[in-house]
């Protein structure tokens, strides 16, 4: 069924005329019930949005007006069919809802909860365009998701019957999740291969708990175990084993989602300094090795005045996470104004709300330690905004002769990552870009090596979460194709 | 995965394990490390692969107890496993027939030299290895290390063994002695900074294998780097092992003492709640 005969069925027909559009679109935004901001600014595990009552979302599910040509969905970057849900959850059809999820993402729960809607499928509901907030799909996918999961009846996806064809994932951030899961589906052996202790990548690692809590991640991870697929820690492909090695070993296909690893630092003055560190590795510290917790075996410092460097999504985690970890100032400096960062609306505003001090148009350009070698100031670059550059954005330029120094004892790098090395350097005639991404057909996902296949951070060199996922279906899709024709 | 198949005292405090890895024992190389994780709230610690034995499917590690994470694997027995163990990491050893390589180590530091050693000799190189330690009884692997060199020098600050002095003094003799390729030098970063200054002096090539602090060991972090010739280098991905004349050793001493507050804490809570058991 397509959508537009989908949407002429009786039930959406009657659900449309039952309440008059304008009617519809006067009722107010949902808001988000959350931690009591003081109270969560100490509390390191506990999730800030605490999620939608069913009424509140069957309220929500209201506003939306079901439209014909629903631009919601080209927002979307795997096309959720979003009126299709929402009127679900109108009429209270919640685990209806979450199916219609599942057909086109993966990790619903996650996305609801990570998505940077106000830039996709919220950026084009055609309330925006009326000059209203638009329908709160974020927050709805999330409610249906996890009413769900707590539900206890999550839809298994059918699984194929074995193909007898073993296929190898490299990584488990989202995308390697969601190709595991769609080739799975289609009666493959499917075998993930991860180099940390954990499962889940960026999705365990970096994000911290209170903005995604691990045991969402870990349901995804069981559903996909349930559904045969296997998982392997410890274990890093082009190290452990090679793409030979697999080779040998039977496996017929490689899905590369190994993401963007690598830090990047600034280069300046003083930035070996004890107490300045990358933000995976303050997040690894925290998130993955759970240093915070007086039981872990793994060290954290801990700052008073700490400084984060950057402005996006990692920046507004860790210095978030400071906060948490007892920070008196945490501060996120940042070289443009606050209308160029890229970190998710949301994140920004619960990051003021915790007390969180943004110094914007600022460039940390030296840091400064004492004799014990840990840092004690960073020296300040004031800038300005200048004319807008290929990225769109206004470009920072320095006001000569401006600096501050501010007082730190701890300082967090957060400004950006590249693609981890490790796959295309050790895969002979893997084709790879001058940053270090994998080249692939933007269609199929395939690489320069017809078996393996690559997507996620490790093609788009640091994305989202949404993106790396439809990577992750696009290349099992394709894969499951190029399988077919051999 | 990760049993332990044999345990066995150098001494009080460093120990060699044999622990089955069949992957990492057929892909490691001199050089590799692993890193390693005990328990579910266990830190990741690098140690370097000192053996393998392809029949087998063992690695050897040589562990020496310091802080909290080393004492961990230490107090595991035969028929233990490791919860976590992941590699090989790093880059391996350049090996080819350098002509007459000294091999410097201190302390724990034999451990990951004895391959190199090895795989040296076996390219066709005089090897003389000196190995240092403080007093007698931690001298470590005499035996092996004699087993592939041509000359074995063993020094001890204290006299009670070989020849009384430093590292440093015993690679000097040599220098003064005879024409000198290469050295390598593995060890505490104090003594690899003093072995690094007197080889510069003789305009010696040397390679230092550096012990940084690490979290994933995979190229992540950044938590391991250092910086050398100048330039900001990640010693879990670009090392272990560097031109030591190029290495900021003062950077990296000075990152090495990074957590030791925290860690001294920790090891006090350890040690007190063993008493308590006791
Ligand atoms: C702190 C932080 C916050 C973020 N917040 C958001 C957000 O709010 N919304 C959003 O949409 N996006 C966010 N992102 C970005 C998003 O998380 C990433 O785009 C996404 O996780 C990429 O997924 P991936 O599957 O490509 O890789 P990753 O999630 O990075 O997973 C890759 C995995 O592969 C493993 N691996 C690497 N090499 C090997 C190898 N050789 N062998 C075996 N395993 C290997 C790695 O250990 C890792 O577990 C955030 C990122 C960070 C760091
Ligand atoms: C590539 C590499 C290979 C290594 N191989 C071996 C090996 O084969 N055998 C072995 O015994 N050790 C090896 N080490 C060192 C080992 O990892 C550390 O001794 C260990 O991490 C200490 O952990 P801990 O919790 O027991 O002690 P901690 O409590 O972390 O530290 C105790 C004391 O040791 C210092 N320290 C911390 N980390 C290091 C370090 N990496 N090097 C030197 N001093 C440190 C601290 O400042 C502190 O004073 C290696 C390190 C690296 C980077
Ligand atoms: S997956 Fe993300 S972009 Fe797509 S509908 Fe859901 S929240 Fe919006
Ligand atoms: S654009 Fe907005 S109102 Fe229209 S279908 Fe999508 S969510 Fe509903
Ligand atoms: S230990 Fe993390 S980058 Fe080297």
């Amino acid at each position: 069924m397509d959508i537009t005969e989908e949407r002429s069925q009786t039930w959406r027909a009657d659900l449309r005329s039952a309440m008059k559009a304008k009617e519809r679109t006067d009722i107010k935004r949902v808001h988000m019930p959350e931690l009591d901001a003081t109270y969560r600014s100490h509390s390191r595990l506990e999730e800030v949005n605490l999620g939608l009552t069913a009424e509140m979302a069957i309220q929500e599910a209201k506003r939306c007006i079901d439209c014909a040509s629903p631009t919601c969905m080209l927002g979307c970057p795997v096309g959720v069919y979003i009126p299709k849900f929402v009127k679900q959850i109108e009429i209270g059809d919640f685990l209806g809802a979450a199916k219609t999820l599942k057909e086109t993402s993966a990790l619903p729960a996650v996305c609801g909860r990570v998505c940077p809607q106000e830039k996709q499928c919220e950026a084009q509901c055609i309330h925006v365009k009326m000059k209203k907030e638009a329908v709160a799909i974020g927050h709805l996918e999330r409610f249906a998701a996890d009413f769900e999961r707590e539900s206890g009846n999550i839809s298994i996806p059918e699984v194929a019957p074995s193909n007898g064809l073993k296929i190898a994932v490299v990584g488990s951030g989202p995308a390697g999740l969601s190709f595991a899961g769609d080739m799975a589906k289609r009666g493959y052996k499917v075998i993930v291969f991860e180099a940390l202790h954990e499962i889940g990548g960026v999705l365990k690692y970096g994000i911290p708990e209170f903005r995604l809590p691990n045991n969402i991640v870990d349901v995804e991870i069981e559903n996909l175990r349930s559904m045969g697929v296997e998982f392997i820690n410890n274990c890093i492909i082009g190290k452990t084993i090679t793409i030979e090695d697999l080779k040998e070993d039977g496996f017929v296909g490689v899905f590369v989602g190994s993401g963007a690893g690598l830090p990047r630092f600034m280069n300046i003055k003083g930035e070996n300094l004890v107490g300045v560190m990358s933000s995976n590795e303050y997040l690894t510290r925290v998130n993955l090795m759970d240093a915070a917790s007086p039981d872990s075996d793994t060290p954290v410092l801990l700052g008073k005045d700490v400084a984060i460097i950057g402005g996006g999504n990692t920046a507004m985690d860790s210095v978030r996470t400071a906060r948490r970890l007892g920070a008196d100032r945490a501060m996120i400096v940042y070289r443009r104004s606050e209308e160029e960062m890229p970190a998710r609306l949301e994140e920004v505003k619960h990051a003021k709300e915790e007390g969180i001090e943004f110094m914007t148009l600022r460039n940390p350009i030296e840091f400064i330690g004492n004799e014990q070698g840990r840092v004690t100031h960073m020296v300040l670059q004031v800038m300005e905004l200048g004319e807008p550059d290929a990225s769109g954005r206004r470009s920072p330029i320095e006001v000569p002769g401006r600096t501050e120094t501010v007082e730190v004892d701890e300082v967090v790098v957060s400004v950006g990552v590249s693609p981890n090395p490790l796959i295309p350097q050790s895969v002979i005639g893997l084709e790879v870009t001058k940053w270090g991404t994998v080249v692939v057909d933007e269609t199929t996902m395939q690489s320069a090596i017809p078996m393996i296949f690559a997507g996620g951070d490790i093609v788009r060199g640091g994305a989202t979460v949404i993106l790396a996922m439809g990577d992750g279906r696009k290349a099992a899709a394709a894969m499951h194709e190029w399988i077919l024709n051999q | 995965m990760n049993r332990i198949v044999s345990k066995e005292f150098f001494s009080e405090n460093v120990i060699k394990f044999e622990v089955e890895a069949p992957l990492i024992a057929k892909s490691r190389k001199a050089g590799h490390f692993v890193m390693v994780r005990v328990g579910e709230k266990g830190e990741r610690i690098p140690l370097t692969i000192a053996d393998a034995d392809l029949q087998k499917g063992t690695i050897t590690l040589v562990i020496q107890k310091m802080g909290v994470s080393s004492s961990k694997i230490c107090a595991l027995n035969e028929g233990d496993f490791i919860t976590d163990l992941v590699g090989p990491l790093g880059k391996a050893t350049h090996i080819e027939n350098f002509g007459t390589v000294i091999c410097a180590c201190g302390g724990v530091g034999t451990a990951p030299m004895l391959p190199i050693v090895a795989a040296l000799k076996k390219a066709g190189n005089k090897v003389i290895s000196v190995i240092a330690a403080r007093t007698k009884d931690l001298i470590i692997l005499e035996d092996q290390m004699r087993e592939f060199s041509d000359e074995l020098i063993v020094m001890t600050d204290d006299g009670s063994y070989g020849n009384k002095g430093l590292v440093t003094n015993g690679v000097e003799q040599v220098i003064n002695r005879e024409k000198v390729d290469l050295c390598v030098t593995i060890g505490p970063a104090i003594m690899m900074k003093f072995v690094s200054l007197l080889t510069k002096k003789y305009e010696v090539p040397t390679l230092a294998s550096l012990n940084t602090i690490m979290v994933d060991g995979t190229g992540m972090c950044g938590a391991c780097r250092v910086s050398v010739g100048g330039k900001t280098k990640f010693v879990c991905v670009d090392g272990p092992e560097f031109n030591a004349h190029e290495v900021d050793f003062d950077e990296m001493l000075m990152r090495l003492g990074g957590y030791k507050e925290i860690e001294r804490e920790d090891m006090a809570k350890m040690e007190c709640a063993s008493g308590a058991v006791k």
